[in-house]
């Protein structure tokens, strides 16, 4: 029995950004678990301060390196709303198409480079190339996919150059998207690999009740924009996000920290799962019930398999999005703008969770006060909490320090917190 | 060093290379994760011994230094200065660590205490005027882009690691953009830097109807002030202009001695 331990661990690694997990058990007693946030700020919302609203799309897509996609169409969608915009229906299909791609790139990435290497054992992707390489080219192939059909939708895989405010500069090649349709059908045998994979691991069996954020579907499972929900029944309109966000600051983090019915909230894959299960297609329903995936889950680990669900979510849709632009002829890319004074919110749902940017603009479409609520600092204060509870249990359980720091670890990775992202 | 590996049959030294991250969205080094089908060859070039974002494993033992973002708190001087002391080439990697990039934008209100107070309110927090790596250290090599384009970085890498000579393109994203063939974006009536920002990105943006934004900074011998005059002629904005001018901090220098035309004040004043 292991009574006491003293753990600190000073930027976490495989995780994006800078972030500190500190846990001292003393006699079986937890005397301090922590998680620090010391990434320094760039300050987006005040950079945006005087800018047309035309930046506001280019300069929030680099608050992220992993989701700039998610935080361009974002930007979009608050500009749009601001300006009373309705985009075509071409335009709404192909950012999901792009979105959709950005949520399995993301999500390989998370789920095989960063979360994977633990339950195998190993210290980064690199050794898995000759343990498991048939794993690692799955992985590879499905990210490969991903990123080139980014490529084709938003001409770039990592801050997109043809998404705009009105719909898009250029369109994909028609043929290009029938050879993507083919890709897409072979990522589903990936995928199905990678949950035989999954299926076999043992994940911690750690549970904390949790409140749940996330858009609310009507019948589907939604990505971008609506009303907001969460798990304790809050419903809100989309315009009225700061009531479900209500960011503070404390001194543990530089990022802003999120609360609403309790105190602390979680966002992401496991809460739209949870929040939005029925949406889910009947196959990918009958996926998630064979990884154990039921709501409500409260067992922060599995984030990662209800990545590895949504994956196969969005590659059946993927599909699917892609017929249904294929029956039609190309209509007009962009519609003309016209800006006016008022102010405009988008949400939408980044890989990592809801996302929500804010903007006021004066006659001329200029910014005058800006906001982004980043996933990972609304999911900050619950990693927090969950590592309180974890070092309990651990110390109940009395666990050995390297155990307890691997699972330490393992529960802020299985956020795939994005951290830079988080302070913007 | 592990042996073993060639190229064209001549055996390769693989260094230690270690990455780091100041002020940045670390696009940068996901761009080199980025590249599924060449990625393991890549890999294979050298030995990396610290990858925070990529691996568990850490080593201070390293020869290259990739260093992503710009410099905004002074903890981060004090890593610089310790990296440059470890490693024999230190290289800037995106146009964060050459030129400041998009978070050197704040430094456009002159004013840190108001730009705290815009996003924190009235809870402290510490940062500084966003600089590039070179204002702390000696860099060694630049790569510039916002994002990197990877394809330039592994030819970059692999003549570093070769010892080779390293020539970044002396011409600009114009040149690049006409021998793709593309309508030229002042046709479309779009504000474009690309007549004087340096080349090697093969004309990213504009080969998909986005101007240049100029993340490379200026190509040698850039004729700003004709620019302007061609961008007054198609009727594009002097704000849209300065938009994209003051961007990624690479034509800073320019700018800074146009006080008065375009001024180094709040564009909101315009």
């Amino acid at each position: 029995m292991k009574l006491s331990c003293d753990i600190d661990i000073r930027h976490l690694t495989r995780v994006e950004g800078h972030g500190n997990i500190r846990i001292v058990i003393e006699n079986g007693q937890v005397r301090e678990a922590a998680w620090e946030v010391v990434e320094t700020p760039r300050f987006f919302e005040a950079i945006l301060v005087g800018k047309k609203y035309e930046n506001a799309p280019y300069l929030c897509g680099r608050i992220c390196g992993i989701c700039s996609i998610a935080h361009t169409l974002t930007a979009i969608r608050a500009v749009e709303n601001g300006f009373g915009m309705t985009p075509s229906l071409q335009t709404r299909r192909l950012r999901l198409l792009l979105k959709h791609m950005e949520t399995l790139q993301s999500h390989i990435l998370h789920i095989f480079f960063l979360a994977a290497p633990d339950y195998l054992g190993a210290g980064s992707i690199l050794p898995l190339t000759v343990s498991h390489p048939k794993v690692v080219q799955q992985a590879l192939r499905l990210k490969l996919l991903a990123n080139d059909l980014c490529d084709e939708v938003g001409g770039r895989r990592l801050h997109p150059t043809r998404t705009v405010v009105g719909g898009f500069t250029m369109l994909p090649d028609r043929d290009r998207l029938r050879l993507f349709r083919r890709r897409l059908e072979s990522a589903l045998i990936d995928l199905d690999a990678g949950v035989d994979l999954f299926a076999g691991f043992s994940i911690p069996d750690f549970q904390r009740e949790t409140e749940f954020v996330s858009l609310q579907g009507e019948g589907d499972y939604p990505f971008v924009g609506g009303n907001l929900v969460s798990s304790d029944g809050v419903l809100k309109a989309e315009e009225d996000y700061a009531g479900m966000s209500n960011e503070y600051m404390a001194d543990y983090s530089t990022s802003k920290l999120s609360r609403l019915s309790r105190k602390s909230l979680a966002v992401g894959a496991l809460a739209r799962i949870n929040n939005n299960f029925s949406g889910l297609l009947p196959e990918v329903r009958a996926i998630a019930d064979g990884l154990g995936l039921v709501p409500v889950i409260q067992n922060p680990f599995m984030n990662v398999v209800a990545q590895l669900v949504e994956c196969v979510q969005v590659v059946r849709e993927s599909m699917q999005l892609i017929d249904e632009l294929l029956a039609v002829p190309w209509q007009e890319c962009r519609q003309p703008v016209e800006p006016r004074e008022g102010v405009g919110v988008g949400a939408v749902e980044a890989p990592r969770g809801i996302l929500y940017h804010c903007f006021h603009f004066d006659v001329a479409g200029r910014i005058v006060k800006a906001d982004c609520v980043i996933p990972t600092s609304q999911n900050h204060a619950n990693i927090r909490y969950d590592i309180e509870a974890l070092a309990q249990f651990c110390a109940a359980q009395g666990k050995s320090d390297k155990e307890i720091e691997l699972l330490a670890e393992m529960l802020v990775r299985a956020y795939d917190p994005c951290i830079s992202c988080s302070v913007h | 060093m592990k042996e073993g590996k060639t190229f064209l049959g001549v055996p390769v030294a693989r260094p230690r290379v270690a990455f780091f991250e100041l002020s940045s969205c670390e696009g940068c080094q996901l761009q080199l994760l980025n590249n599924e089908s060449t990625l393991l060859d890549f890999l294979s070039l050298m030995e990396i011994v610290r990858f925070r974002e990529g691996m568990k494993e850490a080593s201070d033992d390293y020869e290259i230094a990739f260093v992503e973002g710009s410099v905004t708190r002074k903890d981060e001087e004090e890593r610089l200065k310790v990296i440059r002391k470890q490693a024999k080439v230190v290289v800037a990697l995106g146009s964060c660590a050459c030129f400041g990039g998009v978070n050197q934008l704040k430094n456009r209100f002159h004013d840190l205490a108001w730009v705290t107070k815009e996003v924190y309110g009235s809870f402290p927090i510490d940062t500084q005027e966003v600089k590039p790596i070179s204002a702390i250290i000696e860099v060694d090599l630049e790569i510039y882009g916002c994002p990197v384009k990877k394809e330039e970085v592994e030819r970059i890498v692999t003549l570093l690691v070769l010892g080779e000579e390293i020539q970044h393109p002396q011409y600009p994203v114009c040149m690049e953009c006409k021998a793709r063939e593309n309508i030229c974006l002042f046709d479309l009536g779009e504000p474009c830097l690309g007549p004087v920002t340096r080349g090697g990105c093969d004309a990213w943006c504009p080969s998909n109807r986005m101007g240049c934004w100029g993340c490379r900074g200026p190509v040698p011998e850039a004729n700003l002030d004709q620019l302007r005059i061609i961008m007054a002629e198609r009727g594009i904005s002097r704000e849209q202009m300065l938009d994209r001018l003051e961007c990624f901090g690479g034509f800073a220098g320019y700018l800074a001695s146009q006080d008065g035309i375009f001024g180094k004040k709040d564009t909101k004043e315009e």
